[in-house]
């Protein structure tokens, strides 16, 4: 089955770019990895949430080859508009073969914070925030009622946590940690929230130890004695 | 500085001695003896201007036009053999489109002039090809800042803030280097242009001509288009009055 998606969202501040994702990938019920990094980095100032599927990883993959030689050539970093068009023509020349919708943010020198979002059919839309994945379902009036524009770094952090809190809370397919990275003409700065440090919502329960910690204390027991 | 290169200079793929290709020397001698072609950058722009030698007064004004647009942002004026000229500009075009169709944004003006330079270059690397008999003035202005590139028939790009090919170049340099580009705007520079051209044209050994001019610069929108009709005028009978002033000296 293939691994279904968790949830990531994108928002564009002003001076830069905040990314999150939360860390579930699951296949059916199982949860495969609790841990994952959704966001890949395609150069040092462009950055790629994706859905741990095969499509997204490899449109990342080919996209990173095609933008670091484009840098070569250039002298100088790549532009976020010129990433979302290499990721759009990958997605729009092979739909036929391909299914993911892909979200490019990042910062560069002459256009600033940009967030481009390239849904199924590879039409590339230039927004100020970009959500994806099966969490995002359950943010859409979220955020039509939370985005404004011209928000601090803080401010934008706050929200993007917030709106992933909230997927994880619905979304059976989301959860674990709540990652984060911020882009602006500075650099990239990522960081962490582990389950006991993002909101709860209206009877979630709070997060505790696993039973399996208070269980063993050096080493784990023998299960057969 | 022009020796005979009797024996090495039959193939563009042959070395002489003293380590010199003599076919790209005289590919470039085709560009020597063509009408001059003058390029300037200004402080908000580049101008191009052509001395286009006339060669039949049956000959429309306006046609065989020797400055091309090679994308919105930027125009090319050729000197030398005028079919060879139309090949490069069309390769030029076809590098700016397909660079835009890739990577969404307009081409670079150092990417477009360096693989514009990579084309001239490569046909002189082979017997069956022949070297480009054509320089090129290469203006344009990007997303950083207006430039202006010239590439030589041996495919040598560099960057200028002013430059001339052509019969009249020795003159017209010396005319450049001593206009302050840094401070002049692309309306003066379209004057001086106009008027250094005036001034290398021979009216001895050469027929009439007519003044081909463009620019890209702010007031043009950053697109590269002919200089307006007004602006051409003024241009053209500032040069005449200087060129008068010039005689009566």
């Amino acid at each position: 089955m293939d691994p279904s998606a968790g949830d990531m969202n994108n928002y564009n501040y002003n001076g830069g770019v905040v990314l999150a994702a939360d860390s579930r990938t699951s296949t059916g019920m199982y949860v495969a990895n609790r841990a994952s990094d959704k966001i890949t980095q395609l150069t040092d100032n462009i950055l790629f949430p994706h859905l741990q599927a095969a499509d997204s990883q490899l449109i990342s993959d080919y996209v990173r080859y095609f933008l670091h030689q484009h840098t070569i050539q250039l002298g100088q970093p790549a532009t976020v508009k010129v990433a979302a068009n290499l990721v759009r023509l990958l997605a729009y020349n092979n739909k036929n073969m391909l299914q993911t919708g892909l979200i490019v943010g990042g910062w560069d020198k002459y256009e600033g914070g940009k967030i481009y979002g390239i849904p199924l059919g590879g039409t590339v839309l230039e927004q100020p925030f970009a959500i994806g994945g099966s969490g995002s379902s359950y943010l859409y009036g979220f955020f039509d009622q939370a985005w404004k524009g011209g928000m601090s770094q803080e401010e934008a952090e706050k929200l993007v946590v917030k709106a992933v809190s909230l997927a994880i809370a619905r979304d059976g397919a989301s959860g674990g940690v709540i990652r984060t990275v911020t882009i602006n003409s500075e650099g990239v700065t990522r960081k962490f929230y582990p389950g006991d440090e993002h909101p709860l919502w209206h009877e979630e329960l709070e997060a505790h130890d696993s039973l399996l910690d208070k269980l063993s204390t050096t080493s784990p027991e023998p299960m057969v004695s | 500085m022009s020796s005979i290169g009797t024996g090495y200079d039959l193939s563009v793929t042959t070395f002489s001695p003293d380590g010199r290709v003599f076919q790209i020397e005289y590919a470039a001698k085709a560009v020597d003896n063509s009408g001059t072609v003058v390029g300037i950058k200004c402080k908000d722009g580049v101008v191009l201007g052509v001395e286009k030698l006339i060669g039949s007064k049956m000959m429309l004004p306006g046609s065989n036009r020797r400055i091309h647009s090679v994308h919105r942002h930027s125009g090319m004026a050729v000197a030398g053999l005028a079919a060879d000229g139309r090949q490069i500009v069309a390769r030029a075009k076809s590098e700016a489109t397909s660079y835009e169709s890739t990577y969404g944004e307009p081409i670079p003006v150092k990417e477009l002039a360096s693989r514009v330079a990579s084309y001239v270059h490569l046909c002189t690397l082979y017997w069956w090809l022949r070297p480009f008999g054509c320089g090129v003035i290469l203006g344009g202005y990007d997303r950083d800042e207006p430039q202006l590139y010239m590439i030589e028939p041996s495919g040598i790009s560099y960057r200028y803030f002013g430059t001339a090919i052509g019969k009249g170049r020795q003159a017209a340099k010396t005319e450049i280097e001593k206009l302050k580009l840094s401070e002049m705007s692309c309306r003066q520079g379209v004057i001086e242009v106009a008027k250094i051209i005036y001034g290398v044209h021979d009216e001895a050994k050469d027929k009439s001509f007519e003044l081909e001019m463009s620019w890209v610069c702010d007031e043009s929108n950053r697109q590269h288009q002919k200089v307006p009709e007004d602006l051409l005028e003024e241009a053209k009978s500032a040069a005449k009055a200087a060129l008068e002033e010039m005689d009566a000296d």
